[in-house]
């Protein structure tokens, strides 16, 4: 297995020099092509932070973040490097979905394809009709934002970021935001693109799908990957007391 | 409510056919509610009007600023300059806009490259919002000419007209002010536009620049249009300022016409042109604010 990404002992704190708060220390993690990686962990641990490391939309304090691509390897932890180019080729689909209010569904759609990639109007208009008639919201193409369901909100979320064709998807807590009944359609839609061999890295607190879906589950703990492992050993035989009392708290809360 | 209403109301629930039992409440609310409002609103001009006329000194300030006559001379000879007001506001605003703007938009800049634009901005607009207004009519429409500087004519957009006239300098210090105002309202509503919008644009590869023109200043834009227009409101007010320089307008021909009859009707003249100017305008941002609101704060989520 090619890999996708290779995380080497990444440091972040937030905050001055006087009140610093360290939300990841020393997290080293290996993401392979095609694979799907999710993160797990409370509120708080450092999954967001991690994800938004490697799409830099947050600058790392030490340690490398190596993106793999087809002209060789970049590491995004380089201070100074231009985020655009990176950020063109990482998709990323947020809890709060982040849709432009005053954009059409479509317009939200083409934007980045158009302006960034420099493509026709024409050309990234079929992307993204095929992409909505794919995920069953070719009616929508002409709605806002506003007039959509939370799950179809997300569900156009995830187009954009598919519209531009990216190597690798980042999603942070997508569903986290939604209604339960909403939930399945954008799970569904997350199966699809595994299939499809997208590499993937979620945050999330849908364990039974982590479970389901993920080729490695990582248990992150105050800013520390506990432990990473398939998830039918990390959800059935946990070796960290840690894992075990967390996954043991979301038993009893129903979630799993 | 007394103890008998509300018995009665228990008592005797009125059936009304095709309503519901709040209906039959709200519309009896609503007739009680414009019973109340017409009585204490004729009660309080009877008392204001009686109190008033009833003053000793009432017959000389009716002599003074209510003259039938005079206002009936006066009014279409004042009402003819309003036009000067009207065309200095509308000269304004344009460049208010962008001079606004361009402020605003120094003010956000972030490389340090373009501190020294960010601290000018910064300036700026504490310096001109700090000084009345009329000041900095007298400082700009006196001072600059005076300085001699140049000869000959600018003419922009229609305004303009030989370098040391006061029809250049006024609205130029009228412009100055009030794009610090209108500055800091576009500012306010560039960092109104919510953080995640940002990262959202920026996560597709959107560069900084195309982010601001597509994402977020479309946005601000919506937000900043009912304070922009109270600004503009006071603007189409302060207009009249500039008749501090000697430019004719609607106050300053009703303070020549007071100089040379010695009476005040026609100050009271000027003040009603200016309502039937502003009052529209007042319940156009109004009608338009609320409107606003009710479009952006009823998001839709099934």
């Amino acid at each position: 297995m090619s890999p996708k990404v290779s995380i080497r002992n990444v440091r972040k704190s937030f905050g001055t020099k006087a009140a610093r708060r360290t939300v990841l220390h020393d997290v080293s993690l290996e993401i392979g092509e095609h694979q799907v990686v999710c993160l797990i962990g409370a509120s708080g641990s450092g999954k967001s932070t991690l994800l938004r490391c490697i799409n830099m939309l947050e600058p790392v304090d030490d340690g490398e973040i190596w993106l793999h691509g087809p002209d060789g390897a970049i590491d995004l932890a380089e201070p100074g490097l231009d985020p655009d180019p990176i950020r063109r080729r990482i998709g990323m689909v947020f809890q709060s979905y982040n849709l432009f209010p005053h954009m059409s569904v479509l317009r939200n759609i083409t934007l980045a394809p158009t302006k960034v990639l420099g493509k026709s109007a024409p050309e990234a208009h079929a992307t993204a009709m095929e992409l909505l008639g794919r995920l069953g919201l070719a009616d929508k193409a002409a709605a806002y934002p506003d007039q959509l369901s939370g799950g179809q909100q997300q569900r156009v979320a995830i187009v954009r970021a598919l519209a531009m064709q990216p190597e690798l998807m980042l999603l942070d807590e997508v569903t986290a935001a939604l209604d339960p009944v909403l939930v399945g359609e954008v799970l569904n839609v997350i199966r699809d693109m595994r299939n499809d061999g997208m590499t993937m890295v979620l945050a999330t607190h849908e364990m039974g799908f982590a479970r389901e879906i993920a080729d490695l589950v990582c248990f992150l703990k105050d800013g520390v990957i506990l432990e990473a492992a398939p998830p039918a050993q990390l959800f059935s035989e946990p070796r960290h007391a840690e894992t075990r009392d967390f996954l043991a708290r979301v038993i009893a809360s129903g979630r799993l | 409510m007394t103890n008998e209403e509300g018995a009665d109301a228990v008592s005797a629930p009125s059936r009304v056919p095709g309503l519901t039992r709040r209906e039959v409440w709200l519309r009896r609310q609503r007739r009680r509610g414009i019973l109340i409002a017409s009585v204490s609103t004729a009660v309080v001009l009877t008392v204001a009007v009686v109190g008033i006329t009833s003053a000793s000194g009432w017959p000389r300030v009716k002599q003074l600023f209510f003259n039938g006559e005079r206002f009936k001379k006066d009014f279409p000879e004042i009402l003819g300059y309003l036009w000067v007001d009207i065309k200095l506001f509308l000269q304004c605003i344009p460049f208010i806009l962008i001079w606004g703007m361009t402020i605003a938009l120094c003010r956000n800049a972030r490389t340090p490259v373009l501190f020294p634009l960010r601290a000018f901005a910064a300036a700026y607009t504490d310096i001109f919002r700090g000084i009345p207004v009329v000041l900095t009519i007298y400082l700009i429409g006196f001072g600059v000419p005076a300085l001699g500087l140049w000869e000959g004519e600018i003419r922009f957009l229609g305004l303009g007209g030989d370098v040391r006239s006061v029809y250049l300098w006024g609205p130029v210090a009228l412009i100055l002010s009030y794009s610090a105002y209108v500055a800091e309202v576009f500012r306010s509503g560039i960092e109104g536009v919510h953080e995640s919008q940002r990262a959202g644009a920026r996560s597709l590869g959107l560069s900084q620049r195309q982010t601001l023109h597509h994402v977020v200043l479309p946005q601000a834009a919506r937000r900043v249009v009912p304070p922009l227009m109270n600004d503009f409101l006071s603007l189409q007010k302060d207009v009249a300022l500039l008749s501090f320089l000697g430019i004719i307008d609607v106050f300053r021909r009703a303070q020549s016409i007071k100089d040379l009859r010695g009476n005040y009707t026609p100050y009271v003249v000027a003040a009603i042109i200016f309502l039937c100017l502003t009052v529209p305008l007042t319940r156009f941002v109004d009608w338009y604010t609320a409107r606003h609101r009710r479009r952006t704060g009823g998001t839709v989520v099934a």
